[in-house]
């Protein structure tokens, strides 16, 4: 490997220059780095948000800050990182840049279309940092009526606008990618030919499709009756404002699958590279997914355990829940079962790999706590369920989109990032998290509610614990952001297969051609057959 | 298969392989897209039902002040206007321009007479004080809230529905304006196909609002 310049190779890097050749660009793979670079810095935004609560909550009394400016640093860490980083990550990234490529396609069935969901995406974003600029928002990113609707004197609209359109970038996403899984596979790649991250895209644009339009009415209500005061969620008119909850549940739970699934999908793929394994019970894993949409849809009631929602209704919604952990651990255990006498590597995307597993696991069983009523009526609103929802999200969903972002720039840039550093940074996420995270789950379970700018002495502790945690997974993730910057110039010359992997999209040169391959390849085997890899495999140590 | 991508055309992007297949695409591509304007409506849906089943007199009430006459009217001039809509297809799918154009301008006015009509009978509802706000008054009824819950719901409703006729008008004629520069052949006439599956969609959705808004509890009238 040397650190010579960049083949001359016409790429989809180097076909166009200047600015309008990717603003207007219609290739997936341009997209998908216009999306890299926007969510990047919403999460770097979000970052910030979260970093002033953990500096806040340094001491019990809280000196920082007053609490009004806390209730809005946590509803913007909720509001930029759910809805304008986790939601559109790994789909609008690695979905849309590998999607195509992994079922041989020349694009996207609507690439304009998908043009269009990006611009959607930065004008809801521009709306929600508008509303920050203009004094912030502090309803929590749920925005429960009737505190958004009739009391908060915060910017609710304009936050609820971004949040509108910008969930119109994800129905065109979702849209987008589920005819071109219809209708766009080359010659021979059958349904169960397919990897297995293109599952778990097609049971995310799925869930993308029902679920975000019913969010989308949703906030118009909530528009209208804080305009108009037209009662539809106010008890004094007559109106109900559980119905509110039922709504927005509706799409918000489900939403945690659009967030999870694709990672899901990622680490599929990042398992079975780096043991060189077919995914064990390829078959059970590509429906997992789609039970995992379809049930997501099923058990929304358990956000409204202690709303005042019938006690039968709570017991319906608890049992559906736990049967949410089938098909999330038929997942966990075939990856292992993958594993098992696999010829394994330990590279940084198998790192992170490991660490999803882990994590989910621990996110996925305290799940089933909080599924229990009366477990729940014990820790519900306290640090226990923001400890369980960060281990799914940012120890499932943000190590997974690390696993992918490390496994995939090489194809993305043809470059290779360096290892040793990766792996570093990739340890003090692990660490970093797990001391952010781990203390949050006995603080909630103490007694420490959520959203509460003050404590009792005795928790300090742990939230001192806490907050070093976030130091150290602070440092994590800048470390990426200066060596991905570094490989791009003087990082080693990847070629077309570092990794020795099966997808179609590693069998085309790096970076690759404006229309994805020289030739439209024809699929005769299954996916993961590692017997057909052609290329050489990096030394990775 | 090709090894290059193809000459791009308005028939065949160079993304599809035929013509065939990108209009296999751009048709499921619509039918996912009306499937998330059904949730959309859902949700509304979903309150309305609820509403009715909990306030089932007051809703009674205020819905008999609609009044149904007008309603059956503009059911008829939609459904009319879906009529044309399928000629207009027809004559794209026969290459017969100067058809299109002519049940095109007609759809158009009267997808414009519906709305015509639904605006005099939100401009009644101003002056009967059953539009949601300080002047809201029902006779009949000392539940107030809940009788305005069922006008905003209406207003939301068919608000969101005439919202989606104007984008529909507005698609028409850009159709028109497309067929008038010759654009549509009886090989390629995609965008036809797909405005009149969204006109037919939004007829639909009326379809199901006229009954749930203006027709139940008719007999206590």
């Amino acid at each position: 490997m040397n650190t010579a310049v960049l083949p001359q190779r016409e790429n989809y890097l180097n076909a166009g220059h200047g600015l309008k050749s990717w603003l207007l660009t219609k290739d997936h793979k341009r997209i998908a780095l216009l999306y890299l670079i926007t969510i990047s810095l919403f999460f770097a935004l979000g970052g910030v948000f979260a970093t002033l609560i953990r500096v806040e909550l340094l001491s019990p009394n809280g000196h920082l800050m007053s609490s009004d400016t806390y209730n809005k640093m946590f509803t913007m860490h909720g509001v930029v990182m759910i809805f304008f980083f986790l939601i559109p990550s790994i789909p609008a990234v690695f979905g849309n840049f590998f999607l195509p490529m992994m079922i041989g396609a020349r694009d996207l069935a609507f690439p304009r279309i998908n043009l269009v969901s990006w611009y959607l995406l930065v004008i809801g974003g521009a709306l929600a940092i508008f509303a920050m600029v203009a004094g912030g928002v502090d309803t929590g990113w749920t925005f429960y009526t009737p505190y958004s609707t009739s009391y908060s004197n915060t910017w609710v609209i304009a936050t609820a606008l971004g949040i509108f359109v910008a969930g119109f970038s994800s129905i065109l996403t979702g849209l987008n990618f589920i005819v071109t899984v219809h209708r766009m596979r080359a010659p021979g790649m059958t349904w169960f030919r397919m990897p297995l991250f293109v599952w778990a895209h097609y049971a995310t644009a799925v869930i993308q499709v029902l679920g975000t339009p019913v969010l989308a009415a949703t906030l118009v209500l909530v528009f209208c009756e804080r305009v108009f005061h037209i009662g539809l969620f106010d008890p004094a008119l007559g109106g109900d404002p559980v119905l509110f909850q039922h709504l927005f549940w509706f799409y918000s739970h489900p939403a945690v699958y659009i967030m999870v699934l694709p990672a899901m999908g990622v680490l599929s793929e990042l398992v079975s590279t780096f043991s060189r394994k077919p995914v064990f019970g390829y078959k059970i894993v590509a429906f997992s997914s789609v039970a995992i949409a379809v049930l997501g849809f099923l058990v929304w009631g358990h956000h409204l355990f202690v709303s005042g929602q019938s006690l039968y209704a709570g017991m319906v919604f608890s049992f559906l829940s736990f049967f949410v952990a089938i098909p999330s651990a038929i997942k966990v255990f075939n990856w292992t079962a993958t594993l098992y006498k696999g010829s394994i590597s330990y590279a940084t995307p198998m790192l992170y790999a490991f660490g999803f597993i882990g994590l989910f696991t621990i996110g996925g069983l305290t799940g089933l706590f909080v599924a229990s009523l009366g477990i729940d009526v014990h820790v519900t609103d306290t640090y226990f369920v923001v400890a369980h929802f960060h281990y799914i999200m940012v120890g499932g969903a943000i190590m997974a989109y690390m696993g992918a972002l490390h496994f995939w720039w090489p194809k993305m840039t043809g470059r290779m990032y360096p290892e040793g550093w990766a792996k570093l940074s990739a340890l003090i996420i692990f660490l970093g998290f797990n001391l952010t995270f781990f203390p949050q789950f006995i603080l909630g379970y103490l007694g420490m509610p959520r959203r509460y700018h003050t404590y009792p002495d005795e928790f300090q502790v742990l939230h001192v614990l806490s907050t070093a945690g976030a130091s150290v997974l602070a440092v994590g993730y800048l470390m990426p952001l200066v060596y991905f910057m570094w490989s791009l110039r003087y990082g080693p010359v990847a070629g077309a297969n570092p990794w020795g992997a099966t997808g179609l999209e590693w069998q085309t040169a790096s970076p690759p051609p404006v229309h994805n391959f020289d030739e439209i390849p024809v699929v005769t085997g299954d996916a993961y057959d590692y017997s057909r890899v052609v290329g050489e495999v990096m030394e990775v140590g | 298969m090709a090894s290059e991508a193809h000459v791009e055309t308005l028939a065949l992007r160079e993304q599809f392989d035929t013509a065939a297949q990108q209009k296999d695409a751009s048709t499921l591509g619509m039918w996912i897209f009306l499937l998330t304007e059904i949730m959309f409506f859902g949700g509304m849906f979903m309150m309305y039902t609820v509403y009715r089943a909990v306030y089932p007199n007051v809703f009674g009430l205020a819905s008999s002040t609609l009044d149904e006459v007008i309603g059956a009217v503009n059911t008829a001039v939609l459904l009319c206007s879906s009529f044309t809509m399928v000629l207009a297809v027809r004559g794209a799918q026969l290459g017969k321009r100067r058809t299109v154009m002519l049940f095109l301008v007609l759809t158009i006015v009267l997808g414009l007479v519906f709305l015509g009509v639904k605006g005099f009978e939100w401009n009644q509802k101003f002056q009967e004080h059953h539009v949601p706000g300080p002047s809201f008054h029902l006779e009949g009824t000392a539940l107030q809230g809940q009788a305005q819950l069922f006008f905003s719901l209406y207003f939301a409703m068919t608000g969101l529905h005439a919202v989606h006729m104007v984008i529909g008008c507005g698609i028409m004629l850009f159709l028109l304006w497309k067929t008038y520069q010759g654009t549509y052949t009886a090989e390629y006439y995609t965008p036809i196909d797909m405005g009149g599956l969204y006109w037919h969609f939004v007829d639909v959705i009326w379809i199901f609002l006229f009954p749930l808004l203006y027709l139940i509890d008719r007999h206590l009238k």
